[in-house]
């Protein structure tokens, strides 16, 4: 085990030496499952766990995408999960970083060309970083994020209404509500 | 199952659901009977009530290039016996109606409005036919299970309404909550309404995370559906891919080796363990006793960590075959396995004690979101959560799989039903399991992990029942040119969501997460 712990202790730093360059805080995380196995939800909570603990690198899973940096996708995007994934999509702050985490995510896996299911997430949003895995182990994970990073200040220069026209045509649909469980 | 068996059951019913029967026939341990439609659910209550039988399964067919008709089968699992009975009814073509079943096997209820949603078929005298999965903007008229439907449509957007359970009266309320959550867990919609702190009514929609499983796995060739299977419900991986490997080795007789049987039952008893480390250390966590949680998560961590050892998957992917296993356990992987169990017996004992010496996390556990035996039974509850509310069920004691005819382990039954009782089956579940992997290591016969089994031949059915960590799953399959014809896959969680509309009443809304948690439920196996 020990090897592997130095190993992650040094992503983990480098992980965080990049968190700090581009934010000067830490990098809060929101996670959505757009209709993934639950595998790819089982390694994102292993983050959490004593063994990976990637809040000590600076990485804060938060609750609301509302207070998120970055939203990270898993799953193939199921026809039922669109409009929530959007919701979800726009109420995170520009300029978010967009990860497609997992087999499915990256190119709608397993589950791809099916009457319920979108071939992956690029299919939907604009995808800053591709993990891919099946699911990813939360190495690569931490791997991914820290590609997503060195991307963030070329992505910080080019300023973007996309959003704001989304947000626009929204009119405002029902159905989607961020609680405490 | 014996013809005696069959004749008594023939024999207990009345004379005009008898002669309603038109063929019936008997494969191993299964009775098939073909019955008239009209009679088809009053025979399935008559067996389902007089003789004790639990609902396995009730899914539809669609034989219409056959034999010109849509196929309708219940499942019953006999009491106290490893005998099934299979009911089989015809629904026309053109008249898509068929009687209702949920009058007289309440549990009959989802099946119903999941075949309504795939196959179009309407239960005539259902308490309320609404979408399962296809609901918001699916058009009517697309029913993805028929077989002229295809795989790869793009189906349209138009809205339809959604009728939910309105409860109305002063000072009551409605919280919305999901389907995005706040925590990383899996999508579905929940509404509470409440009068005051207490929960008075709970209404669930899932099918948020439906992929059309079903259907994809109708194009996919055997060898490659094990890989489907392991990824309905990720962290269930091995008892799904178990199910489905058993379920197409009986379409083709096949005998596996010994040695693979043993290996299956140890992966199987490692699932176990990680998914309940994971449950109970939810639990510890939602009562804000971190500390306790966070051992507890470490304990799952090892475990997967083991996984990860011996099958270079985390979650036990890529292990299962057709015909076996691809890897067995070498000397050197059972020592490390052996050395890492006791290290979690040792460590789970401390978690334990250290859970129920803590009065302020079990005055929370006491009394939480208790399901009663009643209503466990009318829901057909599964797993541990049956077996905290006093049912006796456990598939791997009552229809023995791999080879746990050959390993003796305890069903631990409580009866409280509460979040503790769960919370206790669990942790004595994870010392059986320990046990049953510690004596399959050291019966477990050398040779080969696999055979190589032939294709099997179209037109055969075969399914196969597997006690994954959330209890009972089925994995049922017509055979057709190299890949399955149909496959109904049910989920343990399809049975225990309901458990939790009646588990939470009366409970405030903060207990909701402790009680979810106890049942723990999977919702992409729900939602296929």
């Amino acid at each position: 085990m020990s090897s592997s712990n130095d190993e992650l202790e040094r992503s983990g730093r480098q992980l965080e030496a990049r968190i700090k360059k581009a934010f000067g805080r830490s990098l809060a995380i929101r996670e959505v499952d757009s209709g993934s196995c639950n595998a790819c939800e089982v390694e994102v909570n292993a983050l959490t766990n004593p063994i990976f603990d990637i809040e000590r690198f600076g990485l804060h899973i938060v609750a609301s995408p509302r207070h998120a940096d970055a939203l990270l996708v898993t799953g193939p995007v199921a026809r039922n999960m669109e409009h929530a994934l959007m919701q979800t999509y726009l109420a995170t702050p520009d300029h978010k970083i967009v990860i497609a985490t997992g087999a499915c995510a990256c190119s709608g896996g397993i589950f791809k060309d099916c009457y319920a299911t979108t071939n992956g997430l690029d299919k939907l949003l604009p995808v800053d970083v591709y993990i891919p895995g099946c699911p990813p182990r939360p190495q690569a994970i931490i791997q991914g994020l820290m590609v997503a990073l060195d991307k963030m200040k070329e992505k910080a220069g080019h300023s973007t209404t996309s959003s704001k026209r989304l947000l626009d045509n929204d009119n405002g649909a029902s159905g989607v509500a961020h609680d405490v469980f | 199952m014996n013809e005696r068996l069959m004749g008594e059951i023939i024999a207990s019913m009345e004379e005009e659901l008898a002669n309603g029967i038109k063929k019936t026939g008997i494969k191993g341990n299964h009775v098939w009977m073909t019955v008239e439609q009209s009679v088809f659910p009053k025979i399935a209550g008559h067996i389902h009530n007089s003789w004790g039988a639990t609902l396995v399964s009730m899914h539809a067919v669609d034989n219409r290039f056959i034999s010109s008709d849509y196929k309708l089968c219940i499942i019953l699992a006999l009491k106290g016996e490893d005998d099934f009975v299979t009911l089989v009814t015809s629904v026309d073509s053109k008249d898509t109606v068929f009687p209702s079943v949920t009058p007289e096997i309440f549990s009959a209820d989802w099946y119903e409005r999941e075949i309504n949603d795939m196959f179009g078929l309407q239960a005539k005298g259902h308490p309320d036919l609404k979408p399962l999965v296809l609901y918001d903007d699916w058009p009517e008229g697309t029913y993805p299970l028929r077989k002229d439907f295809a795989a790869d449509s793009r189906v349209l957007r138009i809205p339809r309404p959604y009728n939910y359970r309105n409860v109305e009266g002063e000072g009551v309320f409605v919280i919305p909550v999901g389907p995005v959550h706040a925590g990383v867990i899996e999508p579905g919609h929940f509404r509470f309404s409440v009068a005051g702190e207490p929960i008075i009514d709970l209404e669930l929609r899932l099918g948020y995370v439906h992929k059309g499983i079903e259907k994809i796995s109708e194009r996919m060739p055997y060898s490659k559906g094990v890989l489907l299977a392991e990824r309905i419900s990720g962290d269930n991986s091995f008892a799904h891919s178990l199910a489905y490997c058993q379920a197409v080795e009986a379409l083709c007789n096949a005998k596996v080796p010994e040695r693979s049987r043993f290996v299956r039952c140890i992966f199987s008893e490692l699932e176990r363990i990680y998914n309940h480390l994971g449950d109970v250390g939810g639990i510890a966590l939602d009562t804000a006793f971190s500390i306790g949680a966070q051992h507890a998560y470490i304990l799952r961590e090892r475990v997967m960590d083991i996984n990860d050892l011996l099958t270079g998957s985390r979650f036990l992917r890529g292990v299962n075959c057709l015909g076996g296993v691809w890897k067995g356990i070498d000397e050197r992987g059972r020592s490390k396995l052996i050395e890492r169990l006791v290290m979690v017996k040792l460590d789970f004992q401390e978690f334990y004690d250290e859970v129920i010496g803590t009065p302020s996390v079990m005055d929370r556990l006491e009394t939480t979101g208790v399901l009663s035996y009643e209503a466990a039974k009318d829901l057909n509850i599964v797993g541990p959560g049956a077996r905290a509310s006093g049912i006796d069920r456990d598939v791997r004691r009552d229809h023995p799989y791999a080879a746990y005819r050959d390993l003796s382990f305890k069903v631990p039954i409580l009866t409280q039903g509460d979040v503790n009782a769960r919370f206790q089956v669990k942790s004595e579940e994870i010392f059986e399991s320990i046990s049953i992997i510690e004596q399959a290591l050291s019966n477990m016969p050398e040779g080969e992990p696999r055979i190589d089994i032939p294709t099997p031949e179209p037109g055969r059915t075969a399914m196969s029942l597997v006690e994954s960590p959330r209890g009972e799953l089925l994995h049922w399959i017509v055979s057709g040119e190299g890949k399955p014809f149909r496959h109904k896959i049910r989920d343990a969680s399809f049975h225990n969501w309901r458990a939790m509309e009646v588990a939470v009443l009366g409970n405030i809304v903060p207990d909701f997460p402790l009680v979810n948690k106890s049942f723990s439920l999977s919702y992409s196996g729900n939602d296929l």
